[in-house]
Formats: C-alpha cells, structure tokens, sequence
C-alpha cells in the first residue's frame, strides 16, 4: 500500500493523495442511505496524462478505481465497495472550447454546471448548456455518463443524448476518443461514426474514465416564461403531458405531486418552462401551449394556474435550489430518490406505487418527473430522512429498496441504480443482453479494476 | 341562511339594465342585455355566466344597489357555470381553508387586519403605522375571493367562522371594537357584502385609505410634497365601497401628488386582469392590462399606485417594464413623509 | 459543543463551494486543497464523525477545521434555509472545543500566545503600537468626535501602517474631528474569536469597552474591516453600544465636498473584503469612492460583492497561513482573476486584504502590471493631482 502511496504521490503531487483517515471517512459515503465503504486512497489527477498513469498504475497492481466527478448521485455509485482508490476528478474543470456556430462546448470532465453556465454566461450569452435539478457544483461529465436529464431535457433529451463524443482512458490504460473527434479536429457529434460512447455511459464507472466530452449547447432565450397546469385527476396527466410535449415548442415539462402523511394532498401540477427571442414569440407560445390541452380547459378539469412573479422566478431558476432544500425536510439533512425511467403512459400507475409504499411505510413521498422528449420520463419518489436517526435512514433504504422493485415490475427502470438495485435490475435483464456487457467488460478491463461490485450478479 | 338580498321585481321593472350595459367585457345591446337579464332571474342558462371577468363592477354600476354581482355568482354556482378550471378552485379551497390554529392573541389600537396577506407585515411600518399590531391568515381570511370561483356556498359557510374568530380571538381579547383592513376586499366584506347575505358583522371596519388620511394629516408637518404623477389602480373590491373612492384623492391632495386623468380610473377601471387569467382567457388579460397601463403611460404616471396586493403581484411587472413605478399607497405616503 | 443540534442537517451538497453566480470555486479551503474535507460540508461532516467518535481530533482534522477563512461564502450561497445562518458559528463553536483541549496547531498557538503575552501577534512592545502616526500630526484621543481605531495590522504591519496613514491623512486633510489611542489601543479580538478563543476575545473586547467608555468615546472608525464587524456586532452584545464605521464609509460621506481630486488615470477593480461585504453588506460605499474619482476606469471582476473571492487571510488565517501559499490560493487565483479581467490597480479596503494580494502579485509575477492600493491611497494620488 505504502508503495502504491508514494507513486500516487509522484503522479499527482503530494498535496493531491490521501490515505489520511478524514478523506478515507468522507470518500466512503455520499449523501443517501447506502452504507459507507472505504477506500485505501483519494487522488485528485489534473490531466488525462495523470489520469492514464493512475490507471496503468492499478492496473499493475490490480488496485480498484473509482472515478467520481461531483460524488452526488446519492445512491452510493462512488463508494469504493472493494476498497482501491476514489479518483475525485474535480480539478479536471477547465472548459476547453465553445463553439458558437456549431453550438457545442468542449470541457473537462470535472467542470462543474455551474461554472460552465457561468462561463457561457459571461462569454456566450447567446448559449446554454442544460442543467440538472443537480447543485451547482454537480460536474458535466458525471451527469451525462449516468444518463442525467435536466432544464431542456424537452428539447434535447437525455444527457447523454446531447454528448458529441468524448476522451477515456481505459482500464487498460490507453486514451481513446469517441465521436466525431475521433476522426475529425471538431466535436460536433456521435453520428456518423459506430457509437462508442455507448461504452462509458450508463456502466457506472464499471469500463474506463472519461477525462474530456463535447456537450450541444441550445440557445439562451432573453424572454422565459413558465406555467403551471392543475388538474385534479391523477390519470389524466399521461395525455397532458402527451399533449403539451406534441406542441414541440417547450424546453422543460415536469410534474410533481406528493404524499405527505397527515396533509393535505395538494393537486397533481404539470410545470411547463418555454423560451423565446421576442415578448410576441412569447405569447405565441404560449398561446399554443395552453391550445394543446384545450379540451381539459373546456371541460373545466384543468386548467393554468395564475403565477405571482416570484413563483415564476423560482420556476425558471436553474439549476435550482429547491430540490436540494428536500433534504431538510425532516430537519434531518438528508434525502435519496429512485428515479425510474419509464413509458409517459405508465404516470399513474408509477403515482399509484408511490401512494402505496408511503402507506406501507408510513413515510413521506414526494413524487415528480421530468418528461425527456416527448418519449419516456424520469419517475422520481423521494423519501427524506433524518441523517441523525439510524432507524430513519434504514426506513428511507427499505422504502428505496421496495420502490425500485415496484418500479420494474411497472414496466420502468431504475436510474442510476444503487448496487443491491443494479441486480434486480440484472435480473429483469435479457440474458444475452447481460452477458454482452460482461464480454465487453472483459475485453476493455481485463483485470477488473474499474468501480468493482457495481453491474454485478453476485 | 343567510339568503342574498336580490329583488327581482328591481331589475323587472330597470329600464336601463347598467349591470350589463356597463360591462367592459360583455357588448351587449340593450334588448339583448334585458333578455339575459331576465334569462338569468330565470335560472336559465346565460352568456353572462361565461363572459362575466367576476370584476364586481356590476355592484357599482346598478343604480338600485341591487346586487346583480353577487346574483350573478349565485347563478354561476348553481348550474355549476364554473368561471374557473375546477381543480385550480379546489385547490385554492384546500390551500386557503381555515387552519383552526387560532390563538387568541391581545393586540394593542390600531390594529390593522392583513387578512390572506400576513406576508405583507413589513409594510405596517414607520410613522403610519406606529405602535399598531397586526392579525392575518387564513383563519381570518374575509373569503370574498370566492366570489371570483362561483362559490358563494364557501363564503357563507366560512365567513361567519372568521367573523368570530376575528371577534373571538383578537378583538374580545384586546377590548377593542375596530380594526383596519388592509385590503379593501376585507372592508367590502364586512361593510357590503355581509349585509347583502344578511351576515352579522360585530365589530367596525375601517378603510385603510380613511387611517392613512387621518395620519397624514397627524404628519401633517413632516410631509414633502411629492409633486408627481400617480396613476390609481382601483381593485375589484373597490366597486362594493365606491363611497371610499375620495380618500385616494384626499391622500394624494396631501403627499402632493397627482392623480393622473386617464381612461380607465374611476368607475371606468380595468381589472388587473388576475382573475381574467384564471379564467384562461389569456388573450383577454393582455387586452385589459395593455389598454390599461398604455393608458397610464400616456398620462404620464411615473407611479402606479395599488390598494390590493393582488393586483400589485399580478402587474407590477408589467408596469414596471413601462418604466413606471409600482407601489402599494402606504409606501407612496412613506416617500413623502422621507421614509 | 455550540449548534451541535444543527450539524446533521448540512446535505453537503456543494452549493458552498461556489459563488451565488457559480462564477468559479470561491471557498478558499476547498479551493486550495481541494479534497472533500476541506469543503463547508465536509468539514461539517468530519466535525460530526469527531463529536461522535468515529475521528479523531487530529492534526490534519485541525488543519481542516482551522483553514476555513470565515469568508461566509458558505452562508451566502447555502441552499438550506435552516442552517446556512450558522454555517460559521458551526466552525467557530468546534474551534473552540478545540482550543478547550489546549491542542492548538502551533500557527494558532503562537498567535493567541501573543496576543495574550504582548497585545499583539507581530512581536513588537506595545509601546511601538501607535509609531504609525509619526510625523502626521495626529493627535491623541482626546474628546474628539470620532476614535481611529487602527487595529493590530493596521499599527505594525508596514503595507498596513501605509494604508493606517492614507486614512489618517485623508482624514486630516478633510477636517475630521478625530483622535487615536496610540500605545493604549489593544487588540479588537475579532480573529481570536474567529480562532475560538472565546474567552481572550471577551477580554480583549470588555478592556476595550472599558476604556472606550472611561473616555468617553461613541463613535468610532476602523482601518480594518475585521475592527468594524467586531466592534459593530459583538460590542454591544457584552454592553459596549458605540456607533461604528468603516473608514471607506466616512471617507463616502466626505469625498465630494471636502476632499477635491485630480485624476487618477488606471483600470482599477474592487476586491471587496469578506468582514465588510458579506459579513456587514458594506458594498456600494468603496465602490462609490472610486467612482468618485475622476479618471478612474472602474471595473467590476466576475466575483464581486456577495460573490467576492476572500483573499484567504480571514478567521486567523493571515497568522496562520494556512491558504496563503500554493498556485490554488485564495489570494493568488484573485489576482489572476484582476488581471484576466485587464486591471491595473485592485483596490482594497482591509490591511489583511492588502498584504494578502501584495503578497499574491509578488508571487505571479505580476509587479510590472498590476499595483494593490487601498482606497484611501488611491484618493491620495488623485489628490495630490489636484494639488
């Protein structure tokens, strides 16, 4: 260990390793109810070469590594389960290049969302990168590889689907490019090369380290507006969000309802945020978003909700601080969610789960969803829990654990799924579909070093 | 209980139908508006239903004091002519219900009643309002709102609940018999509105407007003139109260400002278009606030002056953008008095 | 230990590493460091693991529990309600459970010994405190309108002793009525607050309130925001009620009708000081004075106001320095942002704030391009202009 030590130090510098009991505490655990792991090491690299000589190093010495950008997942994705190193990549955070016409930016895995809208702000106020309901601090890289959504979610999809390429380091230690970087002095996109992105993304961590990726950037509208449509009936809101998404014209659609034991339950609300270069383009908009639902309007099942301009404000907000503010809920700092992608239809009955689990629980269930292109949506049941009470927290894992089974008997996927899900995952799995995965693991990571005890059976 | 005082025999025998022929978002001629009228007396269905903004002004405009408004809303709930989307107004109904966590509280003269706007506290501040105590909430919320959302039932059975809360809790308690109202929805409540349904109100409303006017003229002194051009948005609530309309003049006589003359002030005021909104008829609120602050602009208002807080929060915005200042009165009044 | 009830609820969800407007990483520890451990959060957590016996107390815990600069720029940007107020009284509470076990890293042992043994932590006698003054003609308290508190960096510190007598100047030159206490002023205490020893702090601020009272002193000016806030907000809390001013607030008050300038001809920023901006909200009055100032291209960095960089010598940190070294300290990456941001002066308004930088363009190099200048200095020049 000591040897693997003094070459961690001879790679990154002295100052950026640790075996030290303080980073060993706080690298062994993030913010939700898994429990903790520790590694042998922390080590901060500042460029694909240290990266590269990190990993040819465990790869000799057949140490784990666990890469980690924000360390935010909350369901425990960069805990070092079999021990090794957490490589936290966050001084890997200069943005490389934007390109205007094109519309991409070119930055380290490790920059942050915010310092990215702040930097696109500042120098390219034309442009905007879209942002998670993630803190700021949350990095660019981590949220694209684990298929994260965000604030223009409506128009672009999928994280991961607005990558244009990126930079890995593999297991083995050789640095590859994926997209059209590969063959080209431009990252502009996957197309039309085979996608070998697909291989770093949605694996957590488990095939190689991304150090550089490409992102499509939208334009940043000077007038914004949000509106929020109420309607009392739960399985209604599949067509509404059919609806509104069929109007192409809005950037961000979320609902949310919730079930708070002992309140009163507040009406399901479909949040829909749309941009525009003029006030008329505005009106337009909206004008046609409110037609698309026209019919719930007719008939008096719904309809949109006057905003006070400062509730407007909070809508538009990105990233936002409110998600976060869940976490003190209970007073108790702490929160984790299953956020299960599944079919638009499947609204109701993913609510319907959530009623229940709260019930059988007897714990409170903040639901919301963000709908990704008109196509599919992210499901997410929240349980908050007082970090100060273990019970509390064993509470919030079991309903966790409940829910993510819930979640794939529906017909839905859990995301970014905590490793005792990732095998009930398996288990739905095609088998040939599993066993690709592990072929493909072996070849890229013959030694197993890459954030072991994720994607795994046993 | 507590059945509406409507003649009907009134409005048979009204020649000049000026609930309707009035109206700023209905053009009806006159036979056609007799005819409705009368469709409505009937119970049967009616265009006004669907067309009425809920803007009160209808109150105002009967020369027979009447209460066609408040006959209207009567009508809307009972063929269930929802003027708003029904789970917007069932919400609202959950989120402003009567919490029941009132504790009687003692207040000290002048107490000023901020109704649904607690929030609203920081501006019960300075000379004005010194040395006064405040109550607000939903379990002393006026209720009057409803009128907007066809649901008179809510405001008979929930305003006489607040009335002895109010009665009960702060008033008893502090042996006091008045109070002012933040808002003139709370003062048309207890002094219009109340009565029309035949409600008791044991206590004595002041209009925030007529406190301000005598504490103006208290500070007489300590006022510099503003010697500016304010434009007024009068709310909905007003048209219950239109016998409170000179002390907006009397307030701006002292702090020295001037309200502008415009088209839409006075009995010929413009909704500010909130409720139009919930009413999904978006196209129509843009209508009402243009028409209404191009025409504060083009009187040159460098203030937009507001009484009620929903109203501000709906436009204020919109006015701003037209670079004229929004403001509620009271803080008009601390300006000239150089807070 | 003091607001233990609340460490828990800390998420560490990041937003404290970064500015309110994200610009950059704007924690001075977790900027420097890096490392989890040294973020707001971090430290919350590892204080937590301490309280509950999963750490120990050791000298790295120590080094991340001293190295925050209290720059509040946790508090400002924190997304939860109910702790972000107390973001700093956490660290400050557990500093001083530490100082309790009398196991002090040795930076902070040796400053709060002479504090103690000297009245001031640059080892000179405090006979020598009020040498600043010499030559200017400033008298001695003495009845006047306003005390000119000078503070410990202020009196002995040579970039600080310039700032100490541009004040002094300006104030003489304008017709201030005003006095100094010379070798009987004392240490304000609001460092060795910051450091968690609560008791020398409260001794050093009753001596203080004492002999403000005795001689009859209401109103009061420092050099120093780190005097300002002290004196401000924790005075009056142990009966010492004085009116209180920063220098960059009289010198606001007076710049246009008595003190006529010439130009000063420079692209000058404003770094603002963390115990001026975010711990008291004294934004705009510096900014006004350069303004004021005719000639001066005023430019605002990217972290401005709320959302300034500390210059890392914050809550003991100049002592102990802790941040002051390293391509990634506080000090050094603002003023590489002044330069990406094309100025020729950072201007600033606290003598720790002004070492700090000096000592940053020193070390990039940057001598030939860019000067650090107090406010008051900077009116100097442009008065002398005038003359």
């Amino acid at each position: 260990m000591e040897k693997i030590y003094n070459e961690l130090k001879d790679i990154v510098g002295a100052e950026f390793v640790s075996n030290q009991p303080e980073e060993l505490f706080i690298y062994s655990r993030d913010m939700g109810t898994m429990l903790p792991a520790a590694p042998d090491f922390v080590v901060m690299p500042d460029s694909t070469e240290e990266v590269q000589k990190i990993v040819l190093l465990a790869n000799r010495e057949g140490v784990p590594v666990v890469p980690m950008g924000g360390g935010l997942v909350l369901s425990g994705l960069t805990r070092a389960l079999k021990g090794g190193m957490v490589m936290d990549l966050k001084r890997m955070n200069r943005i490389l290049e934007v390109n205007e016409t094109s519309r991409y930016a070119l930055v380290e895995a490790g920059t942050s969302q915010g310092i990215l809208q702040a930097y696109l702000k500042r120098h390219h106020p034309g442009l905007k990168h879209s942002i998670p309901d993630a803190p700021p601090i949350a990095t660019v890289g981590g949220n694209v590889l684990i298929h994260g959504s965000g604030h223009l979610s409506q128009i672009g999809g999928f994280h991961s689907e607005m990558l244009n390429g990126m930079e890995a380091v593999l297991p083995t230690g050789e640095i590859v490019k994926t997209g059209s970087c590969s063959a080209s002095p431009y990252w502009f996109s996957r197309a039309p090369l085979p996608d070998l992105s697909g291989l770093f993304i949605g694996w957590a961590g488990t095939t190689g380290i991304v150090t550089k990726l490409s992102i499509k950037l939208f334009p940043a509208h000077p007038y914004n507006d949000a509106r929020v449509f109420i309607t009392g009936d739960i399985e209604l809101i599949a067509d509404v969000l059919h609806r509104l998404t069929g109007t192409q014209l809005t950037e961000d659609i979320t609902a949310g309802v919730s079930c708070i034991i002992g309140r009163v339950q507040i009406f399901p609300m479909v949040i829909i945020n749309y941009g525009a270069d003029t006030k008329e383009e505005l009106t337009w908009k909206r004008n046609l978003i409110r037609a698309s639902v026209k019919k719930y309007i007719d008939d008096k099942t719904g309809g949109f909700a006057p905003l006070p301009p400062a509730s407007r404000a909070d809508l538009l907000k990105a990233p936002n601080p409110q998600p976060t503010q869940v976490a003190d809920e209970k007073k108790g700092g702490g929160f984790e969610y299953v956020g299960s992608i599944m079919p638009i239809e499947l609204f109701a009955g993913a609510y319907n789960i959530g009623v229940e689990i709260s019930k059988k629980f007897g714990i409170d269930n903040l639901m919301a969803a963000r709908i990704i292109g008109g196509h599919c949506m992210m499901f997410s049941y929240t349980y908050t829990f007082n970090r100060a009470i273990d019970a509390d927290v064993d509470l919030a894992r079991n309903a966790l654990h409940e829910t993510n089974n819930a979640v794939l008997k529906l017909g839905g996927i859990p995301w970014k799924a905590e490793a005792p899900a990732q095998k009930e995952i398996i288990k739905h799995m095609d088998p040939n579909t599993f066993q690709l995965m592990n072929r493909l693991r072996s070849v890229l990571d013959p030694k197993g070093i890459m954030n072991p005890g994720n994607w795994e059976v046993g | 209980m507590y059945e509406l005082k409507f003649n009907e025999k009134i409005c048979e025998k009204c020649k000049s139908i000026d609930c309707l022929m009035k109206c700023q978002y209905m053009d009806l001629g006159l036979d056609e508006a007799r005819e409705e009228w009368k469709k409505l007396i009937r119970g049967d269905d009616s265009r006004v239903l669907g067309d009425c903004a809920t803007c009160y002004a209808c109150e105002e405009y009967c020369p027979n004091k009447n209460h066609p408004f408040y006959m209207i809303v009567e009508r809307q709930e009972e063929k269930k002519a929802w003027p708003v989307p029904i789970p917007l107004t069932e919400q609202q109904l959950l989120v402003m219900r009567p919490r029941g966590r009132i504790k009687p509280q003692k207040l000290r003269a002048p107490v000023v009643n901020m109704c649904a706007f607690p929030m609203l506290q920081g501006t019960i501040r300075g000379k004005l309002f010194e040395g006064a105590s405040t109550f607000g909430g939903y379990d002393v919320f006026c209720n009057i709102m409803w009128l907007h959302f066809a649901r008179n039932s809510t405001i008979r059975e929930r305003l006489p609940k607040m009335i002895d809360n109010i009665r009960n809790n702060y008033l008893k308690e502090s042996g006091v018999d008045e109070f002012i109202c933040f808002h003139d929805e709370c003062y048309g409540t207890y002094t219009h509105l109340a009565p029309a349904f035949g409600i008791e109100v044991p206590f004595k409303p002041i209009h925030l407007f007529e406190y301000l006017t005598r504490k103006l003229d208290a500070l007489k002194k300590q006022i510099r003139p503003l010697n500016e051009k304010v434009a007024y948005q009068r709310p909905c609530s007003n048209r219950l109260v239109p016998e409170t309309q000179h002390w907006v003049d009397d307030i701006f006589a002292r702090i020295g400002a001037e309200r502008v003359k415009r088209q839409y002030d006075r009995e010929n005021a413009l909704c500010c278009a909130g409720t139009i909104q919930a009413q999904q008829k978006d196209e129509l609120a843009d209508d009402v606030q243009k028409r209404n602050i191009d025409d504060m602009a083009a009187a040159g208002a460098k203030y937009c002056v507001f009484n009620c807080p929903a109203c501000f929060f709906t436009m204020k915005d919109l006015v701003a953008e037209r670079g004229i200042i929004p403001i509620l009165m009271s803080e008009l009044c601390h300006i000239a008095l150089g807070e | 230990m003091k607001h233990e009830e609340l460490l828990h609820r800390c998420f560490r969800c990041g937003w404290c590493k970064l500015p309110v407007n994200f610009m950059d990483i704007n924690c001075p520890s977790y900027l420097k460091y890096r490392f989890e451990t040294y973020s707001p959060g971090g430290r919350l957590w590892l204080l937590r693991a301490w309280l509950t016996g999963d750490l120990d107390a050791s000298d790295r815990f120590k080094e991340v529990l001293f190295s925050c600069a209290t720059c509040k720029n946790c508090v400002e940007a924190c997304g939860i309600p109910g702790i972000k107020d107390h973001l700093v009284d956490m660290i400050i509470a557990a500093r001083e459970e530490i100082v309790n076990t009398g196991k002090l890293p040795p930076s902070i042992r040796n400053y709060l010994t002479e504090i103690y043994n000297r009245g001031n932590p640059f080892k000179k006698p405090q006979s020598e405190r009020g040498d600043w003054a010499k030559g200017l003609d400033v008298p001695v308290y003495n009845g006047q309108e306003y005390l000119f508190y000078a503070g410990d960096v202020g009196s002995f510190d040579e970039s600080g002793i310039k700032m100490t007598r541009a004040v002094a100047s300006l104030f003489l030159n304008a017709g201030i009525s005003f006095g100094i206490l010379g070798e009987n002023e004392t240490s304000d205490g609001n460092d060795v607050n910051a450091l968690g020893e609560k008791a020398l702090s409260e001794h050093l601020a009753v001596n203080n309130i004492d002999q403000f009272t005795k001689r009859g002193i209401a109103r009061i000016i420092t050099l120093s925001p780190h005097a300002f806030n002290a004196m401000k907000n924790a005075y009056p809390l142990l009966g010492g009620k004085f009116e209180v001013y920063h220098y960059t607030q009289m010198l606001n008050k007076i710049i246009k009708d008595k003190l006529p300038l010439g130009s000063f001809k420079a692209r000058v920023t404003y770094h603002d000081p963390c115990y001026l901006g975010r711990w008291n909200g004294v934004y705009l009055e510096p900014r006004n004075i350069l303004q004021s100032v005719p000639g001066l291209d005023y430019m605002e960095m990217g972290r401005n106001m709320n959302s300034a960089l500390c210059c890392g010598g914050g809550g003991g940190n100049y002592f102990s320095d802790m941040l002051g070294s390293g391509q990634d300290s506080s000090a050094r990456r603002r003023v590489r942002e002044a330069e990406e941001y094309g100025a020729e002066v950072v201007a600033v308004a606290c003598p720790i704030c002004k070492k700090m930088l000096e000592d940053a363009v020193k070390d990039e190099g940057l001598e030939n391009q860019m000067r650090v200048m107090d406010v008051a200095q900077i009116v100097i020049e442009a008065k002398r202009k005038q003359a």
